[in-house]
């Protein structure tokens, strides 16, 4: 009952949030939203995490990026226009003409190239974790100084959607040339907001920036993004210390946040382009072994669990390798048909303790490696170790703070046994979501650390793909493969809910936490 | 007396080498490399190539022998510089300095709120042993011994989100630029700490003053006709306050670093959440400084005690 009423709060609400997004905005006003965690330093191109985008993206921008109503589709944001060659290896990029840094200083093709070089090829001490997206560009030219071209290696069938990366803020050639460390310790943009200041520990704030290129915008006269979690962020926002948290909430935290504000809030929900997925040490006995690895995956009841979970924690779609709803991703016809996602969970079941006999460990015991976080792998973890209980396997469960969690994966002759890792994007995109499966030698993020060319050469061979139907066809055998090897399984997708107070417009929520930041749309209504 | 004050104070630099020497090499055992949780992210995010990790353990000086290590960070230690924050890169003294101002308030704020109710309700309970004044009095201290100061701080919490839809501020205003906006954030930690504070130092004086009122010159005052009020004024309660200062200093202390519940309630951007945050990302070098900075307190409490009793109770200074 309780999540059937959600659903129409939530409906009502994204009707509301439609009729919000025509109505005129209104300008001025100071923007205070919570933020769970804090950046560690100020470079784009070397942060990972949403608490460093939700502070510092509002002061750049990027070549490209999402439209929060119409997600997954593109906009311009540095570039006016764009042009892809017929043969999918040239990218044209027209740029807006009249943009400014906050410094004064004019912003053009030059800036794009010393941004992009640095991605794709940091020198001088610089860190850029996105250095494998861009390993395709050949070169960039700038034929002139609203121009600039990019030509590629190869096809590349995320390539466009890179360039909408939220990661890849545009930084001015003129500062990288004097300091290419400049970002990380200086914060000089052309987007919406300056920058103001950060009280380490506190608070991040920004202004607006009355340069910025879009007439009228941005609408708000500043923002203070707070770092604050937990419980005392939740009541923040009941209390209207804050209106807003970019992340997520629980499902138990929207529902106290909606009996405490009553028709003050609004809800916005999404499934998200986050998952939870199993990874077994395949340098380890027995998990080297597919028979045992897939009956740990079929003894999961999927279905079950989504429905249960979805209560108590912010985990709600079944779903393979792709987010269950992107237009790549199985349907649920073609998933129920794979190893795991049937829903006959005692055929499943049988099928797996016959697999954990003909391997040998038919009283299989290991220790479950997890992350001390409560929201949502505890719930996760616990579920799944039910599961696996229920095909006589016992595992111990193992919750690590954050630390030595990555360190148990992440070495290099792991000892874990199986873990419970996330696999975060700011898009759907296979090229993002499927490296936690490419062999180890070439994806150090897949920490089941085994070596499969077959899955690699599936992976190349739909990343060069442009013809959509034909990328589909070849991501169904990658899945096949994946899933039936089973060195990383999914388990559970993400659900997004987001509970702001309703004078926040022009927000809209999107799939990934990491995009529509920019808050350069945002406006209060008071 | 200042061969006293001389003697104890120079007590003070083998107990912070001890201390310095200890944090080091103790935290240079803790698993996890600093450099991987630093760029992984306080939320883990994707890989980084070894030759990254391996280029900014040779600029944070991780890559030098340990004995290298410590003298460069002892000697810019003795300098008044105590390095950069691995987490942040920026100066250790800034991140502790922009937290300081907050901690020392509360606890300032804590203690003389523990020092107004415990002086006169333990003494008062002591006097009035047994009666209904003492028993109210040892109800009300030790519900505060039982009652952890972050729970009632989350009990506040919620009554005024509840009946005001109010909670306090959520960043800290300098009391010297808004009095009232930097009170109205810290009166109610202080409270919630204060509450507990003062219930040990109640129960301490308590006992206390009921052992000093057993003592032979309280009998001879009181043979001699001097009245109650000034028995206990003059004679018990001086003496009675040895231990109680010894329970102060030493909670005064405490509060410097020890928050770190507290200040998570509260939001606080205080000392205690900086050590809990340095240590989950092995950030050694405010670790190191973090330490430094509570044994100093300590140490200068307990200098300050040492001060107390000598003056509280001649006896101490002529030994």
């Amino acid at each position: 009952m309780k999540r059937h009423l959600a659903v129409l709060v939530g409906a009502a609400a994204l009707a509301v949030a439609g009729a919000a997004w025509a109505q005129a905005p209104i300008s001025g006003g100071l923007l205070k939203f919570a933020v769970s965690a804090e950046p560690p330093n100020y470079d784009c191109h070397a942060n990972t995490s949403f608490a460093f985008i939700h502070p510092v993206r509002p002061h750049y921008n990027t070549l490209l990026k999402f439209d929060p109503p119409k997600y997954p589709a593109i906009k311009g944001d540095l570039a006016e226009s764009w042009n892809v060659s017929k043969d999918g290896l040239t990218y044209t990029f027209k740029l807006r003409k009249g943009v400014k840094f906050h410094d004064g200083s004019p912003f053009s093709s030059e800036d794009i190239k010393a941004t992009y070089d640095r991605l794709r090829n940091p020198t001088g001490g610089v860190r850029s974790v996105r250095q494998a997206s861009y390993a395709d560009i050949a070169s960039i030219e700038t034929p002139d100084s609203l121009t600039v071209v990019f030509k590629l290696k190869k096809q590349n069938a995320s390539m466009l959607t890179n360039f909408a990366s939220p990661w890849d803020c545009v930084y001015s050639a003129a500062k990288l040339k004097q300091d290419p460390r400049f970002p990380e310790r200086n914060v000089m943009g052309t987007g919406p907001f300056t920058f103001v200041e950060h009280v380490a520990g506190s608070h991040w704030t920004g202004r607006k920036f009355e340069g910025y290129f879009e007439k009228g915008k941005p609408y708000l006269n500043g923002y203070v993004a707070i770092f604050i979690s937990g419980a005392p962020m939740v009541n923040a926002l009941a209390a209207g210390e804050v209106v807003a948290e970019f992340r997520g909430h629980s499902p138990a935290d929207r529902d106290r946040l909606l009996k405490a504000l009553g028709d003050k809030a609004q809800v916005q929900e999404t499934p998200w382009v986050c998952s939870l997925v199993v990874t077994f040490n395949t340098r380890k006995k027995p998990f080297d072994d597919a028979r045992v690895r897939r009956a740990l995956s079929l003894a999961v009841d999927r279905w079950a669990g989504a429905q249960a979970l979805s209560k108590v924690a912010l985990v709600r779609h079944v779903g393979g390798i792709l987010r269950p709803g992107y237009d790549l991703a199985a349907s649920e016809k073609e998933l129920v048909q794979l190893p795991g996602w049937s829903k006959d969970i005692n055929a499943s079941r049988a099928e797996a303790r016959k697999l954990l006999q003909a391997a040998g460990v038919p009283n299989l015991a290991f220790t479950f490696t997890n992350r001390n976080i409560a929201m949502p792998y505890v719930p996760v973890g616990v579920f799944l170790i039910d599961q696996w209980r229920q095909i006589g396997v016992s595992v111990k469960h193992e919750q690590l703070e954050t630390r030595l969690y990555l360190a148990a994966q992440q070495r290099d002759n792991p000892t874990y046994d199986a873990a419970l890792d996330f696999n975060c994007d700011f898009m759907d995109e296979p090229n993002l979501q499927l490296q936690k499966y490419l062999s180890h030698d070439r994806s150090p993020i897949n920490y089941a650390q085994q070596t499969d060319r077959v899955l690699d050469d599936l992976y190349d061979r739909q990343s060069g793909e442009l013809d959509k139907k034909k990328r589909y066809a070849l991501l169904r055998e990658f899945e096949k493969r994946a899933l039936e090897q089973a060195y990383t399984v999914p388990t559970i997708w993400w659900h997004r809910i987001i509970v702001h107070h309703k004078p926040m417009k022009g927000w809209h929520i999107m799939p990934s936490h990491y995009v529509g930041q920019d808050l350069a749309d945002v406006w209060l209504d008071q | 007396m200042l061969r006293f004050i001389f003697h104890r104070f120079l007590l003070m630099i083998p107990t912070l080498l001890g201390v310095a020497i200890l944090v080091f090499f103790m935290l240079r055992l803790m698993p996890g490399d600093p450099v991987a949780t630093m760029l992984l992210g306080d939320a883990g995010g994707a890989n980084i190539p070894k030759a990254v990790i391996e280029a900014e353990r040779v600029r944070l000086g991780l890559d030098q022998p340990l004995y290298v290590q410590f003298f460069k960070w002892f000697w810019g230690m003795l300098q008044g510089d105590f390095g950069f924050s691995m987490w942040t890169g920026r100066s250790v003294a800034y991140e502790i300095g922009i937290r300081l101002e907050l901690s020392l308030q509360v606890a300032v704020m804590a203690t003389i709120l523990a020092v107004l109710l415990a002086l006169p309700l333990g003494t008062l309970s002591a006097i009035f042993k047994d009666s209904w004044i003492d028993q109210t009095i040892r109800v009300f201290s030790i519900a505060g011994l039982a009652v952890p100061s972050f729970w009632l701080g989350m009990i506040v919490i919620l009554l005024l989100l509840t009946y005001f839809s109010w909670i306090p501020p959520l960043t800290f205003t300098s009391l010297i630029d808004d009095p009232w906006a930097n009170l109205s954030q810290l009166i109610w930690p202080a409270l919630a700490v204060g509450y507990r504070y003062s219930a040990v130092s109640t129960r301490m004086m308590r006992s206390s003053i009921l052992e000093v009122l057993q003592e032979d010159y309280i009998r001879t005052a009181r043979a001699k006709g001097v009245i109650g009020r000034l028995v206990v004024a003059r004679h018990a309660m001086r003496n009675a306050l040895l231990p109680v200062v010894t329970v102060i200093g030493l909670e005064f202390a405490f509060l410097i670093g020890g928050l770190v519940v507290t200040e998570q309630v509260f939001n606080l951007n205080g000392i205690g959440r900086l050590f809990v945050q340095a240590v989950a990302r092995s950030d050694f070098t405010m670790i190191q400084a973090l330490v430094l900075l509570v044994s100093v307190f300590f140490v200068l409490v307990n200098f300050v005690m040492d001060m107390m009793y000598a003056f509280l109770d001649p006896r101490i200074r002529y030994r």
